[in-house]
């Protein structure tokens, strides 16, 4: 979810010019590059003013940097060095090996394609020599197991793997270096503690307690977080604002306001500095709540756009710009993402359906409510469940407008399905391989309609796509406040005291992932597609980007 | 910037004249530190890093010299003095100042004691937008004798009538029984959107409000309101569910209005906000309401909300009453963790002093002295074979030998003749209390301040 919203390095623009400019595709695998590159060069940077010039450098995370890209046959040969799994090698190529930083930023225009390849496979066969003995010492992450076809994830993002001790104490270093002025400890970005016993099959994931909200470590008149960002935490944290499109436009709006007080320091330029501005914000938005698909991608285009900006361009053409900027993604991608998403699935509603969703889904009550005023005849049926409780907000508002709605809890389930004529769900995100990842339960409705043969549409914007990949539900996910779960009836409450039973866990889980052979139709606004033809939707994507 | 602080030291501590009518209230003597510093304290342990105090000259004076409030207050105090006389209400303290208020604002009183997290109350302003948000607290029975009030304890003071939601955070009704008539009265528009509600009466307000900007710039409109909290409050309260504050359309009608200088209509003005589609878009978008069981939207539609966080345990302490000012003093010591006895004090080592004394510097304690669960102020002579329980000595009093001082407050740069015998009596500021003297609940004050009413 996280992994698009997570801090590069400050752009480096030739790079991905000289990529666009040849008009290759941007794979996965090269754009990993491209990130790892631009990071590669900052740490270099960094360097620089330390020691002289070095070429070997024992990085503290094994950085793979791949040749720029190439026809298939030039890639098969740089990857014939050994690689910690001595496996065939794959075709387009991953095999991870160690390699030197990337050649300085000032140079790269100079020389051409093929010197910087052959620099950098010498450099490669000095580093094979020197690291041989000791290969395996830093490749902690490389002991995932590497398969054949998927590139290997060289880092796992930190909010997977909480129980490991080691990554929190860097993530809680990271925050420090985040802080946004220079002096005082009191300017740190706190980190919030995880709260109760966790499931050990998710001890991974964090797990945050309401009662204890991120605002109790910061100073009341916020200085070092914006004041919005601050409010839109809290109201993250609270669930006020709940939804994955209703985040993404809260988020837009508070970065609004962010741009519009800044200022940019002198000697700084705004295209950078309002960058690193931005980092702990997004830490602390990410530590209140985690951050969905949708942000992610909202950040992504943001930061594109603010490093796009030319340096020649006065703060105040570039702060309206950014702001125009804003205002149309947030109309293109959601407004009227929504109703062109409207108008196909209105095709597919006819006259006498019973239609079944499930919790509150946005984009479906909107759908929902376009085919109602245009005269479709049809009822609905609201499937909820605990401890969220989403499905009475959406039979609230399916009913103010006049649809006739049945509410049942999702144990009803296969009671109700033989009357359903279609399932329309929403989405949270959508990912690579086709898998839908929506609220908890949506596998579930996907699963029993299609044992009684009901299509099952489900509805998202591109916006949502997202280039992960995930066949589970463990992997990957979000711990809700496990106090959520305990149910107060005529003044008691059973749960009260779970914390003293030592074995027994409460787990509140908010996502999970739908399988591709459940879902019959994706609703996107670029048409409707099979869930299979989600990667070319996210290639074509980029490839306009 | 976020909030700005605004502490109001102006007040006259009407209802406790006999301590007050030598010492400013927010100077008054409460563990040794000037009651002004409890609050400033607050503020300062919670990140403020400038307060804008509101008070008079005498005051301002005082604290420029006062040691406590110089070295121990980091932030920045921006004194601002209004007349003594002008009997101004803290609305009208406020209406002073709008200059000088550029964002929303924390209302603090000088007489507030408390450990309260600030925090949920700030939370509650900003995670709900809220037009007000305060902080009330249990009140907890007094239950030390106070000295000079004869007979049991009136129930005088006018109860509080406060109306929570189920939540108990929204507050929905708030009135004093001074302001009824008959009983309480509930509108049906409030009964209509908020069926369930708890009405509390064992509440005590903090005075400590945060309030947004544009009720600032509206008070400077509206002159006729000058107490935040008589006034102000119970009328943003009842403004929430008035029909002119919740329909959307009625902006247009209110440019219309603005020539007949409605007041709610500047009200509702300068509620609304940049951005406003976007705000609007994501509440539609989101799938929360803060109330369930009937059709309408989040919050009702209204754009107006006032919440409360009301505090359980903890301390929280106005003290604008003597039996609140002697409580005060007995638990101001578990606020901070300065040692009991002030290391400069004289004390001599055949005194019995108990472990919840304060002993302010520079004192000079005697042999054969037995202090227990007091607080001995600054330079203050203790002479020996003195017995000093529950009582509060302030500054530069000179207690002589053999005196016998039980459950009362002695004001500063009194004498205490030797041997007397003092049991509940309020000695008043540079008294002389006759040597073996016997006073028994008693208010011991000089003829001049008989004068004042």
């Amino acid at each position: 979810m996280a992994d698009c919203g997570e801090p590069d390095g400050p752009g480096n623009k030739d790079d991905i010019t000289r990529s666009k400019n040849e008009g290759k595709e941007l794979t996965k695998e090269e754009k990993q590059r491209l990130r790892k590159q631009k990071k590669h060069q900052k740490k270099q940077k960094e360097r620089k003013n330390e020691k002289g010039p070095s070429e070997t450098e024992k990085d503290k995370t094994p950085v793979s940097l791949l040749p720029p890209p190439q026809p298939v046959a030039t890639q098969k040969a740089p990857s014939a060095l050994p690689a910690p799994a001595s496996a065939p090698i794959p075709v387009p190529a991953s095999a991870p090996f160690h390699s030197s930083p990337a050649p300085s930023p000032a140079d790269k225009p100079a020389k051409s394609k093929a010197e910087l390849k052959a620099e950098r496979r010498a450099r490669q066969e000095t580093d094979r020599a020197a690291k041989q003995p000791g290969s395996s010492s830093s490749g902690i992450k490389t002991k995932v197991p590497l398969s054949e076809l998927n590139p290997v994830v060289k880092r796992l993002p930190e909010h997977v793997q909480v129980d490991d001790p080691a990554v929190v104490k860097r993530l809680a270093k990271k925050l420090e270096r985040q802080q946004t002025l220079p002096y005082g400890a009191s300017n740190k970005i706190p980190l919030r503690s995880d709260y109760g016993y966790k499931v050990s099959l998710f001890s991974h994931l964090h797990q945050y307690s309401r009662k204890a909200p991120l605002t109790q470590l910061l100073s009341i008149p916020s200085t070092v977080i914006h004041p919005s960002i601050v409010r839109l935490g809290l109201q993250y944290s609270q669930g006020i604002v709940a939804g994955s499109n209703a985040r993404s436009v809260a988020l837009l709006h508070a970065f609004k306001q962010v741009i519009r007080d800044y200022t940019t320091p002198p000697n700084e330029e705004l295209s950078r500095d309002l960058v690193n501005k931005l980092k702990p914000y997004i830490s602390f938005l990410n530590q209140c709540r985690p951050l969905s698909a949708s942000m992610g991608n909202a950040i992504k285009y943001i930061k594109k756009e603010i490093s796009n900006i030319p340096s020649q361009c006065k703060e105040e053409e570039a702060k309206t710009k950014l702001l125009t900027c804003i205002d149309r993604y947030i109309e293109e991608k959601i407004v009227l993402a929504a109703k062109a998403i409207s108008k196909y699935a209105i095709e597919k509603i006819s006259d006498g359906d019973v239609i079944l969703v499930y919790g509150y889904s946005s984009l479906v009550n909107n759908i929902l409510c376009e085919a109602f005023e245009k005269s479709r005849k049809f009822r609905v049926i609201v499937v909820d469940s605990r401890p969220r409780l989403e499905g009475r907000e959406a039979l609230r508002r399916l009913v103010q407008r006049g649809i006739s709605c049945t509410y049942v809890l999702i144990s009803a389930l296969s009671y109700i399905l033989p009357e359903v004529s279609k399932v329309f769900l929403g989405a949270h995100a959508l990912l690579a391989n086709g898998y839908v990842m929506s609220r908890v339960g949506t596998s579930q409705i996907a699963l029993v309609a299609r044992t009684y043969n009901v299509p099952v549409l489900v509805c998202c914007e591109t916006y949502k796509f997202c280039e992960r990949v995930q066949t589970d539900s463990f992997v990957s996910n979000e711990l809700d406040d496990p106090d959520d779960l305990m149910v107060t009836r005529k003044g008691k409450t059973q749960l009260e005291n779970w914390q003293d039973v030592s074995s027994l866990g409460l787990l509140n889980l908010v996502y999970d992932v739908t399988p591709p052979d459940f879902v019959d139709l994706v609703i996107t606004d670029l048409g409707m597609i099979p869930c299979t033809s989600v990667p070319v939707v996210l290639r074509v994507k980029n490839l306009d980007q | 910037m976020e909030l700005q602080a605004v502490l109001m030291a102006a007040g006259g501590g009407s209802r406790m004249m006999d301590l007050t009518y030598n010492t400013p209230k927010p100077l008054l003597p409460v563990g040794n530190k000037p009651l002004i510093w409890y609050p400033l304290n607050l503020l300062e342990r919670v990140g403020f890093e400038e307060v804008i105090v509101i008070t008079t000259k005498e005051v301002q004076k005082m604290i420029s010299t006062d040691p406590k409030v110089k070295l121990d207050v980091k932030m920045k105090l921006d004194l601002v003095c209004i007349q003594e006389d002008a009997d101004m209400g803290t609305a009208d303290a406020l209406r002073h100042i709008q200059q000088k208020v550029k964002t929303d604002v924390l209302v603090v009183s000088c007489d507030l004691i408390t450990d309260a997290a600030l925090h949920e109350v700030v939370d509650l302003f900003r995670a709900h937008n809220a037009t007000l948000s305060m902080l009330m607290s249990k009140a907890h029975e007094f239950t030390e004798t106070v000295p000079g009030q004869k007979g049991k304890k009136k129930t005088g003071e006018q109860r509080d009538f406060v109306g929570v939601d189920g939540t108990g955070k929204r507050l929905l009704f708030m009135a004093n029984e001074a302001d009824l008539d008959e009983g309480v009265v509930i509108r049906k528009s409030i009964m209509r959107k908020h069926p369930r509600m708890h009405i509390k009466t064992g509440l005590v307000d903090a005075h400590l409000y945060c309030l947004k900007k544009s009720v600032v710039d509206f008070l400077a409109d509206n002159k006729s309101i000058s107490s935040i909290r008589g006034e102000l409050v119970p009328y943003l309260v009842r403004k929430q569910f008035s029909k002119s504050t919740n329909s959307p359309k009625v902006i247009d009608e209110t440019h219309q209005n603005l020539k007949k200088n409605d007041s709610n209509v500047n009200l509702e003005i300068q509620i609304s906000s940049r951005d406003e589609e976007l705000l609007h878009l994501t509440q539609e978008r989101s799938c929360w309401n803060d109330h369930r069981g009937d059709m309408s939207d989040a919050y009702h539609g209204g754009r107006l909300r006032c919440y409360v966080h009301i505090m359980d345990e903890g301390i929280c302490y106005r003290v604008n009453t003597l039996a609140a000012y002697i409580e005060a003093n007995r638990l101001a010591p578990k606020l901070f963790d300065e040692p009991a006895v002030h290391p400069s004090a004289v004390v001599s080592e055949r005194c019995l002093i108990g472990a919840d004394s304060i002993i302010g510097a520079s004192c000079q304690i005697s042999d054969k002295t037995s202090i227990k669960r007091s607080t001995i102020g600054v330079s203050t002579t203790v002479r020996e074979k003195v017995k000093v329980t529950n009582s509060i000595i302030m500054h530069g009093v000179t207690i002589e030998e053999g005196c016998n001082i039980q459950g009362s407050v002695i004001c500063s740069n009194a004498v205490i003749g030797r041997g007397a015998d003092i049991k509940y009596c309020l000695v008043g500021s540079a008294q002389r209390i006759e040597p073996d003297a016997e006073r028994t609940n008693e208010v011991i004050v000089g003829t001049d301040q008989l004068m004042e009413i």
